[in-house]
């Protein structure tokens, strides 16, 4: 199931590609509906298997890595269904065909049951980190649209982005709506975490690498929104902005595992 | 056989001069339109007049009509046939539907793919109509055309690039604000140019438009052009923190807003995106604004090179739609072919022995017992029914009284009997 989700996800990144080279609507309604499609099996896969481990499957890196490609595909539902901003579709399809692809190859461990990896805090947790994560993710793909567009306008040579990105206010704005609802998103998750840590290590902050690279990412977006309201860091200082929150939290949830350890560390092996 | 005749001038082979002498309001087309339908010639007919051209589309038995319809428009028009003939272009058949078709898709335009032509063609068709001057040929040819136009609006990149200068800052503003309601203008000085450039900004609905001059009165003129607010030149500073697109196009000789100015200005405005479309030749807007985050500044050699750009890509897209209507010329032409006597009746003929064959094939499978000349005889039957059937019908097409529209009843013909080309339905 999860392969054909996958596939989905390829035909759907093969109809955007082919959309942005010749702009057929017909086109890029399929890969939208292709997309839907990919994120719904992808779902009734997660179900499944989350039924028959009977929790969420979050246990190694394979499941995460499953788990945060759901969470951004469904992000990505609503924020096109908001905001119809049709080449954040490219961008999502790469996504979630890249991290499916590592879904793919990436060898699947054995899951030792974990009776810690059970309850409501953890799996509000989960939610909300993850949820949060792809509305920044998106945000930094709007940010990268916005790039694009902002480039050729400047250089005053409109040139293949042009006509195929909408204009940059409206990217900042998609941008900026996505930044708020993975920042308060992201601050929920990082509070149950919290909630959870307590209840079972009983302390709520136990300089974790994760932890601290959390922090770091909820501290960017939260100066960033400041400096948005207060000082004007809007458009291509906000889109750099949201590239370098984005990097950092991808480092946070595959990097700090691979290089650093922590308590975290187990769910992403 | 009806003969499609389209006469007139345009903007290539007439002056401005004469084109304004030869033009037709909507009252007068209506007028025109029920006098020319008297002329026992001709059986539909159709003005098309706009800034750029005149244009009669007529059907008719002959070709002698021309030089009647020539007439009737000297007559008209109180001017001489021979002061307009020599820009007077003369098409028949297929060179008249191609010619209207190419004129439908902005393919014969002054600037070639510009939208309005389609709504202009459109509204003569309707007056057309409203006369009753438009009958089944005209009526098939001119939704032919709009179908067409719209197949090279959509499928060829012809109307996508603007090629004026006024059009380009105006898709620029359209690319970088996401709503033009919700901005305001302010244009600095005046000119031709600058001016296109607002009003088409006002086509957006921007919010609100401000005009600056050296002279107050004449930015209190050019505002109530543009229903908008006159205000000081010295204001333009602090003008700067509100309004999120300028147009300037002074006589100045040193530029008349400095990075400097717009510094402090973006600080106020919180970096919310000025747009300065400078228009003047020295120029008005110091360059260096656009290095500044946030602020864009196109001059005139930026929008020209733009617009000289578009205009090669409008040029490749045109062979496409070319194509598109030399295609649904033969298309028209094979219905119009098929629009007359002979091949109506043989296609009636046809389908109905097609029917008769395929009814008596499959009762006949069933009747195994009928020997060989029971058979012939119940198919001679059937046949002989279906010939007897549609014996008046076809004796009604044949019997082309003078008085009558063929084309209308033959048109009936084929929709009663379903007979046009599958592509066409």
């Amino acid at each position: 199931m999860l392969q054909f989700a996958f596939l989905l996800y390829l035909v759907s990144l093969a109809g955007y590609l082919f959309y942005l080279v010749y702009q057929k609507e017909p086109v890029h309604r399929t890969s939208i509906y292709l997309i839907t499609a990919g994120v719904l099996v992808h779902f009734a896969a997660i179900v499944v298997m989350g039924a028959a481990m009977g929790g969420l499957p979050v246990h190694n890196l394979v499941q995460s890595l499953s788990m945060a490609a759901l969470a951004f595909g469904g992000m990505f539902l609503f924020v096109q269904y908001k905001f119809h901003l049709k080449m954040l579709g490219l961008f999502a399809a790469i996504i979630l065909s890249g991290t499916m692809l590592m879904v793919m190859v990436l060898p699947d461990t054995q899951v030792v049951p974990n009776d810690i990896l059970k309850g409501f805090w953890f799996y509000c947790h989960i939610l909300l980190v993850f949820t949060g994560d792809a509305a920044l993710g998106l945000a930094c793909g709007a940010g990268i649209l916005y790039l694009l567009q902002e480039k050729g306008i400047k250089a005053k040579s409109p040139g293949f982005f042009f006509k195929r990105l909408p204009s940059l206010d409206f990217l900042d704005l998609v941008s900026h709506a996505c930044i708020i609802t993975g920042f308060f998103l992201l601050t929920f998750g990082l509070i149950t975490g919290f909630v959870y840590a307590k209840a079972i290590w009983g302390r709520f902050w136990s300089w974790d690498f994760k932890e601290v690279f959390s922090l770091g990412a909820w501290l960017v977006y939260a100066v960033l929104i400041h400096l948005r309201l207060y000082s004007g860091w809007r458009g291509r200082k906000s889109a750099i902005m949201t590239i370098v929150g984005f990097a950092i939290i991808i480092f946070t949830f595959l990097g700090v595992n691979m290089f650093l350890g922590g308590h975290h560390q187990e769910f992403t092996k | 056989m009806p003969h499609i005749i389209l006469i007139g001038v345009n903007h290539k082979t007439a002056p401005v001069e004469l084109r304004e002498k030869l033009s037709f309001s909507r009252e007068e087309t209506l007028a025109a339109l029920k006098e020319l339908k008297q002329h026992p010639d001709i059986k539909e007919v159709l003005i098309f007049s706009t800034c750029n051209r005149t244009e009669i589309l007529y059907v008719s038995g002959s070709d002698s009509s021309v030089d009647d319809v020539a007439a009737f428009i000297s007559a008209q028009k109180h001017i001489d046939v021979s002061e307009f003939a020599s820009a007077l272009y003369v098409l028949h058949r297929d060179a008249a539907v191609r010619h209207i078709f190419r004129v439908a898709s902005s393919l014969d335009s002054m600037m070639v793919g510009e939208p309005q032509i389609l709504g202009q063609v459109k509204q003569a068709y309707r007056t057309a109509v409203e006369a009753g001057a438009s009958g089944v040929l005209l009526n098939r040819m001119m939704h032919k055309a709009f179908s067409i136009a719209k197949q090279v609006r959509k499928e060829t990149g012809i109307g996508d690039n603007a090629v004026s200068i006024s059009y380009a800052a105006v898709e620029l503003a359209n690319k970088i604000f996401s709503d033009l309601s919700a901005k305001s203008v302010l244009l600095l000085g005046a000119g031709e140019m600058a001016e296109l450039a607002v009003e088409h900004l006002m086509s957006h609905n921007v919010k609100q438009v401000l005009v600056a001059n050296r002279t107050f009165e004449n930015a209190v003129t050019l505002a109530e052009k543009f229903r908008g607010q006159a205000m000081g030149f010295e204001e333009r500073e602090s003008a700067l923190a509100d309004v999120d697109i300028i147009i300037s196009s002074t006589g100045a000789t040193q530029y008349v807003i400095t990075a400097d100015q717009v510094k402090k200005a973006m600080k106020k405005r919180q970096y919310r995106t000025l747009f300065f479309i400078d228009i003047a030749v020295p120029r008005d807007i110091d360059p260096k604004i656009n290095t500044l985050s946030n602020a864009y500044v196109y001059d005139i050699d930026d929008l020209k090179t733009i617009v000289a750009s578009n205009i090669q890509q409008r040029e490749q897209e045109t062979v496409k739609a070319e194509r598109f209507v030399a295609q649904a010329v033969v298309k028209f032409r094979k219905w119009l072919d098929s629009l007359a006597i002979v091949p109506t009746i043989k296609a009636i003929n046809d389908k109905m022995t097609a029917i008769v064959e395929m009814e008596c094939d499959k009762t006949l499978a069933h009747l195994d017992h009928l020997s060989e000349q029971d058979r012939a005889a119940i198919r001679r039957m059937t046949r002989a029914i279906a010939s007897r059937a549609i014996h008046d019908p076809i004796l009604f097409l044949r019997n082309t009284g003078t008085h009558r529209d063929d084309s209308l009843y033959l048109n009936v013909t084929r929709q009663l009997f379903n007979l046009d080309m599958p592509d066409e339905q």
